[in-house]
């Protein structure tokens, strides 16, 4: 029997008020604050969404309006939206990096009325777009610094005024917060997450609590998560995964979210912390295999060489593992020994000690990190989501890890993949539908009611889920063989010089892509080669970096199919750029848009060209815009067979 | 004349550190040459000038570094103008350098943590066995650093050696330790210099919060008249040691004997 059935548990905030009456001391949230961690129990947090719902009922918020929150990851903010949801609101995070015209479009979209903002930076930037946003009422803030002289603005408050405001309100109105909270139902609406959509607008997936309760019982349920278990709490809130795993997972059952101190000190308090679990897109799994290799470079001789002996042991018994081999008595013995010198402390640096599970998701992460990761002991499974579905779908079990699927659907979750490939779900996790756009909402459900994912997938024998790409890129070159770019992309993105690749070849004869080089990698390559450079422009028209890059590729190609091996490339002298609309928030290419804008740079690849003059827009941070000319060298060469035809 | 012009800045708030008539020669230079100046309780002043104009000289004699040949320097009226750097420190007056000066071995922490010295009590016995009053003094003090370190945004930093941090990030980490001290008076000797423009945006807003923040009175020395002219209340203006203007921004920027002496003639010229 679900949550949901009964009705005094059937929305978050309702299981807010039962943690705080069951588990009452417990840690809920914390929160580390001038270097200690400080902790909320559960009825802490309970007084302070209560209050601060009050506080938001005294300004006049009720039942279906909006509140949302931008900013760090604080609980303050978490309380916010609980708040929100308590009074029958709904809450609509939104990225805080976002630039001002998404942010408009959102807020006003939304109908927001009340915007929680964590500190002077984020005021500031709703307060320049104010007089484009009809519907905000109040702006909320949680850090006063540099607040001080806001105070002429009539629809500036503090948290904590809310709070009291809210503690005034309610010894007005005793009962009125117990009279809302029983009013909320399982089919309510949540929280209004936008996706930035790798096409148009950003549409608003509208969750129900039915949905982020179902889907958090689901994970953890198959995934043996406990309450008291430590998650950190890093990812941004604007993106729903956080919604499921902290807010969600915690309140059903129980575990604490940490809110790291800042941004920058991520990885010590993730040491610090040593969480139950941590769930990381793959680029953070990528940064820390890099600080690993770093670190194991900087070490002394000998424990260089006591790393790297026991590093082969551990990736002989991880392949042994993962292909069903007995892994020899042998190697057994060393790996336990390995264990005592090597992977016990590596883990214990990454702050994985305690970590019983770990998750990727989000994009492929490569199988040789991966393989890395779980030879030291490190239980990372693949996951697989997406915002209509409350962010998750399938989940690797544990004697199930590999790099290629993405595991099994979580229980009570439905997968059939149609006959073009298109991977559709069923289940309660399934969202309501998008904010104000039933004609887009229709197409995405198919007649019989499933939601298209839109990603190209398959069921391998084993009953795990494969995905290949999005189902709409997936194309054909010209002689009709399939072409999957992302998949190209990925292995591409491997190599720990590219950091970013958009591969072309959708009826064309050739597969030739677009790479950003990693400036980090690159420029220590670089520098240990004396090669002097000034910025990512000038070191990525290197005839040089043109060389080692070629290389990569030429690797990455020995283990692509030979159709969809990459033939020319180009270095581009920018970073791919959400904020110049390339990629989403989440990182993802926007292919189409990014097609059309370098649509003279994918002609020159297809008609020869040694180099390309490319005129591209870039926005700056505060949405200024500049033009940026610049002639940019095209490498490789059309296969002789196809540079016939195209002559 | 200077504190007509200045109480009537800021209501009549009597200024906090006065500077009458002081001169600095060494040998045959004469490095200051008569300079007054006030400066009004809860202010940001601004002293600018050409290079060699006096400006760092004028700072080592308002924080002892540099005993003043004639004059009289005061701190809430009473006279400092003998005292040694320690005691005027203890006073309540904190600098920071052209050249950064921390001890580059030592974490940030550890940096601001000296910043305390002048509030610390306890003797080295009972600090040596952490004990009693020693120990909670010291809890006292770092709690007073955390604050210090939330405020510069210095968490991430909190445990590296100051040796291997950035240029910008040392001079953020050296303002912290001048922080540390809780001045009534913070004298910043080109805290901006070196700076890329993020930095130095950075530094102007961190320079303003804690002037508005913590309502500590500021004297800056600055090459960027952009800043200068952003933040400062008032601006003094020397010039080969002498005083040859002062005013709010805008009246400075129009005193032709500034435009002249400043803008006009220097070698620099005209990147105002």
């Amino acid at each position: 029997m679900s949550l949901v059935d009964s009705p005094d548990t059937c929305t978050l905030p309702k299981l807010l008020a039962r943690n705080a009456r069951q588990w009452s001391t417990e840690p809920a949230l914390r929160e580390k604050n001038r270097g200690i961690w400080q902790t909320y129990s559960w009825a802490d947090y309970h007084a302070l969404v209560r209050d601060f719902a009050l506080g938001l009922a005294s300004l006049g918020f009720t039942r279906g309006e909006k509140l949302s929150v931008i900013g760090d990851n604080r609980p303050q903010l978490y309380a916010a939206q609980m708040s929100a949801s308590a009074l029958g609101g709904y809450s609509v995070p939104v990225y805080q990096d976002s630039i001002a015209a998404e942010l408009v479009y959102v807020l006003n979209h939304a109908e927001v009325s009340v915007v929680v903002a964590e500190d002077q930076e984020q005021v500031d930037k709703i307060l320049s777009l104010k007089d484009q946003l009809s519907n905000l009422r109040w702006i909320i803030y949680d850090d006063p610094r540099g607040m001080a002289s806001y105070a002429r603005y009539p629809f500036i408050k503090s948290f904590p005024d809310v709070v009291e405001a809210g503690r005034a309100f309610g010894r007005g109105q005793a009962g009125f917060f117990e009279a809302e909270l029983s009013k909320g139902g399982a089919d309510d609406v949540a929280m209004i997450a936008y996706t930035s959509g790798t096409t148009g607008n950003p549409k608003g997936a509208m969750l129900t609590h039915r949905n982020l309760i179902t889907i958090a019982e689901a994970f953890a349920q198959s995934e043996g998560i406990r309450r008291g278990d430590n998650w950190l709490s890093y990812l941004p809130m604007a993106w729903l995964g956080d919604a499921t795993f902290t807010v969600g997972v915690g309140l059903v059952v129980g575990t604490t979210a940490n809110c790291p101190e800042s941004p920058e000190t991520v990885q010590r308090d993730l040491r610090e912390l040593g969480p139950s679990g941590l769930v990381a897109p793959p680029r953070i799994w990528e940064n820390m295999l890099t600080t690993v290799q770093v670190k194991g470079d900087d070490a002394t001789p000998l424990k260089r060489w006591v790393y790297e002996r026991f590093r082969r042991i551990a990736e002989q018994v991880e392949l042994a593992r993962s292909e069903g081999r007995p892994v020899p008595a042998g190697q057994r013995f060393w790996y336990a020994i390995g264990e005592f010198l090597v992977y016990g402390p590596v883990r214990d640096q990454l702050g994985l000690r305690h970590a019983r599970t770990c998750y990727t998701g989000g994009a492929p992460l490569g199988a040789d990190n991966f393989r890395f990761f779980r030879s030291f002991g490190i239980n990372l499974k693949q996951v697989y989501g997406a915002t209509e579905a409350s962010a998750l779908i399938a989940c690797q079990p544990d004697r199930e890890a590999d790099p290629n699927s993405v595991g099994r659907t979580l229980p009570g979750i439905n997968v059939r993949v149609d006959d073009r490939g298109e991977v559709l779900v069923n289940g309660s996790n399934v969202f309501k539908g998008y904010f104000k756009q039933d004609e887009i909402t229709r197409e995405t459900f198919t007649s019989d009611g499933w939601l298209k994912t839109g990603d190209a997938g398959f069921v391998d024998p084993r009953g795990h889920l494969v995905i290949i790409d999005r189902a709409k890129d997936v194309g054909k070159l010209s002689d009709g063989t399939p072409f999957a770019p992302q998949f190209v992309e990925n292995k591409l993105k491997f190599s720990p010089y590219i950091r970013e690749a958009v591969a072309f070849g959708d009826n064309q004869p050739f597969v030739a892509a677009m790479i950003a080089i990693d400036m980090t990698t690159v420029g220590t390559w670089a520098e240990r080669r004396n090669l002097a450079y000034t910025s990512f422009m000038d070191l990525s028209r290197k005839p040089e970096v043109a060389q080692l890059v070629g290389e990569e590729i030429a690797k990455c190609n020995a283990t692509l199919p030979v159709a969809a091996r990459v033939q020319r490339f180009l270095l581009l002298n920018k970073e791919l750029d959400a904020d110049d609309a390339e990629m989403t928030r989440t990182r993802k290419v926007r292919r189409r848009f990014v097609a059309e804008k370098y649509a003279a740079v994918i002609e020159a690849f297809y008609s020869g060209k040694r180099e390309v003059e490319v005129s591209m827009e870039i926005t700056f941070e505060d949405g200024r815009k500049a033009t940026l000319e610049s002639i940019i060298a095209l490498h490789g060469d059309a296969p002789p067979v196809t540079a016939r035809q195209a002559a | 004349m200077s504190a007509a012009e200045s109480l009537a800045d800021r209501g009549a708030a009597a200024p906090i550190l006065t500077v009458e008539g002081v001169s600095k020669k060494f040998g045959g230079v004469t490095a200051v040459q008569d300079v007054s100046l006030e400066v009004p309780r809860g202010t940001i002043v601004s002293v600018i000038g050409p290079n060699g104009a006096g400006k760092t000289s004028l700072l080592n004699m308002v924080s002892g570094f540099y005993r003043p040949d004639t004059g009289v320097i005061t701190l809430d009226g009473n006279a400092i103008t003998t005292l040694r750097p320690s005691q005027i420190a203890a006073r309540g007056i904190a600098r920071t350098f052209q050249n950064i000066a921390l001890f580059s071995g030592l974490t940030v922490l550890d940096n601001l943590m000296l910043g305390r010295h002048v509030h610390m009590r306890a003797g080295v016995l009972t600090s040596a066995l952490y004990w009693g009053p020693a120990r909670r003094e010291e809890i006292a003090h770092r709690a007073r650093c955390e604050e210090i370190i939330e405020f510069l945004k210095l968490q991430d930093l909190r445990k590296q050696q100051t040796g291997a941090l950035s240029y910008g990030l040392r001079k953020r980490v050296e303002l912290g330790r001048a922080l540390a001290l809780e001045p009534k008076v913070l004298l910043l000797d080109e805290p901006m210099g070196g700076m890329n423009q993020d930095e130095k945006e950075d530094m102007a807003r961190y320079v303003l919060d804690v002037n508005i923040e913590r309502g500590i009175t500021v004297v800056l020395i600055e090459h960027d008249m952009g800043v200068v002219m952003d933040i400062s209340d008032r601006v003094v203006v020397l010039d080969r040691g002498r005083r040859i203007g002062a005013g709010t921004p805008e009246e400075v920027q129009r005193a032709p004997a500034v435009i002249q002496a400043y803008l006009g003639t220097s070698k620099g010229s005209r990147q105002a």
